[in-house]
């Protein structure tokens, strides 16, 4: 964690009271604006002075983007709408299960009280080489200092990496891509537009700066969660250093429908392990029509690590990789395999 | 210097050279459709000078001796030429569509393309040094006279001197710049590549000092950059009608007797063998 550097440097703070007007701003002001959802990954960002923003637009005072609704058979979660809210929504807790366990998974109580569900998907990596302010290839420069022989990288990308070896630190954005939920962007140009949220974060290998598609004068409005995966067996799982207020070392969503044994159909997703929250479509097609059993586990286990290189000191996530994929598998209580 | 460069900051605080600046891509786009408009408003509306067709009946009439076609390229050369022409649009595709806001995974197809650019050059280097008439691209101090009367051609006067001899002097010109430019962008391309994982050797980012990477970069970048506006050049006057022989000899190797007579020296470039149809030519 970087150390505080200073009080929040000056910049133009905005604070629209509708998405109307919030669009019109980051129309205006382009990549100079900088959003500001709960302010837990931003105010690190200002308060380091690594960005220097001139103008910040609070997304605070705009109700219409907070808020779960229920909508063709599923829901939409407004943006804006807290961590804390979405894990209480009764029809999250009912139906969508998956999602109240990542989203409580997140970060201490306080921070998912001030935390945003559209920040989470949204926020930016936690290198700490990156977060420090060195001209990393992340940061405009030509070089990671997360991937040399010395490098402190034990949190760092075992797969997808791209000159970057940053991982995306979401709990939310695995169990949204589990439940096929797609994002709401709205633009300032009128070119809306409507991505799978496995589409929306981006590996460094199609952009090294950003970690989601949201391009300068777009929004994220809102995420829609199909009824497709409602009250499936899911499995979540956290595996982090401590049990509060920590990113995870390595993460997996699964969303599974059944028949007696067999498994029917399958999502299957990681993150912590790459710059993007990883679908692992390969282990989930090979999983299909086959038995819910250890041997299918320990097969899609060794699947799901296939082609994985590890760095200097993560090699570890490589087997807790492959064994939450395997708990995945197997799932919990009547489901769990011995 | 910003426009121009752009510089980061080590871990130690120091300044270090990193990009050159995405401005320059901007300025060599520009720079390459300006030349592209001023050179065909100069040919439209200039006074430059123009071979008349009795003049060319005549020199044909001179050499009945000659074939009708003209070996100008061969299969070998002309294959190295498309292999590097699609290398060269994938290299130049992957570096800047992303940078003009095309986004995809563009590293690994850049260095692949890189690679086949290196080995077709190489390739290039060994035919030419070895199966071709090594001498007749370079240009140098016995080609002022040429120059001289190109430029008073272009100027709309008759003047008799000295014509070209296989490569007219506008390729010689062409293919010296590319190579400065395209060894530079190879040397630079194929050290950056320790940088990156590839599976043919393992990373050193270690390998230079960050300012001797940030060097690195900077030629690299130069040198792409520059590719663009020489790129648009060539891609120019392969298709201006009056130069499309010439792009024409590189898709089917040959020009006619006529050509042959119109455009070069029959002095400097001399045909070596008369008695097939298509004829290899030598200098």
């Amino acid at each position: 964690m970087a150390v505080i550097r200073d009080v929040m440097p000056a910049f133009e703070l905005l604070q629209p009271a509708s998405t109307a007007d919030a669009l019109s701003l980051l129309g205006r002001y382009g990549s100079d604006a900088w959003i500001l959802a709960g302010g837990l990954d931003s105010f690190d960002w200002l308060k380091d002075r690594i960005k220097r923003p001139r103008y910040v637009v609070d997304l605070s005072g705009i109700d219409e983007l907070k808020g779960v609704r229920e909508r063709n058979g599923g829901i939409e979660i407004g943006a804006m709408t807290s961590l804390t809210d979405v894990v209480r929504h009764p029809i999250v807790r009912q139906r969508y299960g998956i999602l109240m366990e990542a989203a409580e998974a997140a970060a201490s109580p306080q921070i998912r009280n001030q935390g945003t569900i559209g920040g989470n998907v949204s926020q930016d990596t936690r290198c700490w080489y990156y977060r420090s302010g060195w001209s990393c290839y992340r940061a405009g420069g030509n070089i990671c200092y997360a991937d040399t022989p010395e490098s402190i990288n034990r949190e760092h990308a075992i797969l997808g990496a791209d000159r970057c070896v940053a991982v995306n630190p979401s709990d939310t954005a695995p169990a949204l891509i589990t439940l096929d939920a797609s994002m709401v962007i709205r633009s300032a140009s009128g070119d809306d537009r409507v991505l799978d949220a496995e589409d929306y974060f981006i590996g460094p290998g199609t952009d090294i700066t950003r970690m989601t598609a949201l391009r300068p004068g777009e929004l994220l409005t809102a995420i829609r969660i199909p009824g497709d995966w409602a009250g499936a067996n899911f499995y979540f799982e956290k595996v982090r250093d401590r049990q509060v207020w920590d990113f995870a070392l390595v993460s997996v969503a699964s969303a599974m429908v059944t028949s007696g044994e067999m498994i029917q159909n399958m999502r299957l997703v990681v993150n912590a392990v790459a710059a993007r929250p990883l679908r692992l479509v390969q282990v989930e097609q090979f999983v299909k029509g086959k038995a819910r059993n250890e041997a299918t586990a320990d097969a899609a286990g060794d699947m799901a690590i296939e082609g994985a290189q590890p760095l200097r000191f993560n090699a570890y996530k490589v087997p807790l990789m492959r064994n939450l994929v395997k708990r995945a598998i197997r799932g919990v209580g009547e489901w769990a395999t011995s | 210097m910003g426009y121009f460069l752009t510089f980061g900051h080590s871990p130690w605080g120091q300044q270090i050279l990193t990009h050159v600046s995405w401005n320059l891509l901007w300025a060599s786009l520009f720079a390459g459709l300006t030349f592209l408009v001023a050179h065909a408003s100069y040919m439209v509306l200039s006074a430059h000078r123009k071979r008349h067709p009795d003049e060319t009946d005549a020199m044909e009439a001179a050499r009945p001796d000659l074939p009708p076609r003209i070996k100008r390229h061969s299969g070998t050369a002309r294959a190295f030429h498309w292999v590097m022409a699609a290398s060269m649009f994938t290299l130049l595709l992957t570096a800047f569509l992303p940078i003009a806001g095309v986004k995809f995974a563009w590293v690994q197809w850049h260095w692949m393309a890189g690679l086949l650019l290196t080995t077709s050059i190489l390739f290039h280097v060994i035919h030419a040094s070895f199966f071709m008439d090594f001498w007749s691209i370079w240009v140098g101090p016995k080609d002022v006279p040429e120059l001289k009367a190109e430029i008073m051609r272009e100027l709309g006067h008759d003047i008799p001197g000295p014509k070209p001899g296989k490569y007219p002097l506008g390729n010689r010109l062409y293919h010296l710049a590319l190579v400065v430019v395209g060894l530079s962008v190879i040397a630079s391309g194929l050290t950056m590549m320790v940088r990156i994982r590839t599976p043919l050797f393992p990373r050193n980012p270690y390998l230079f000092a960050d300012s001797t990477w940030g060097f690195v970069y900077v030629t690299h970048g130069m040198a792409g950059v520059a590719l663009v506006g020489l790129v648009i050049a060539h891609i120019y006057f392969a298709v201006r009608p009056e130069k499309w022989w010439i792009t024409k000899a590189m898709i089917v190797g040959w020009i006619t007797r006529r050509q042959y007579l119109e455009h070069h020296d029959p002095h400097r470039w001399v045909i070596a063998d008369t008695n097939h149809g298509v004829t290899e030519a030598r200098r």
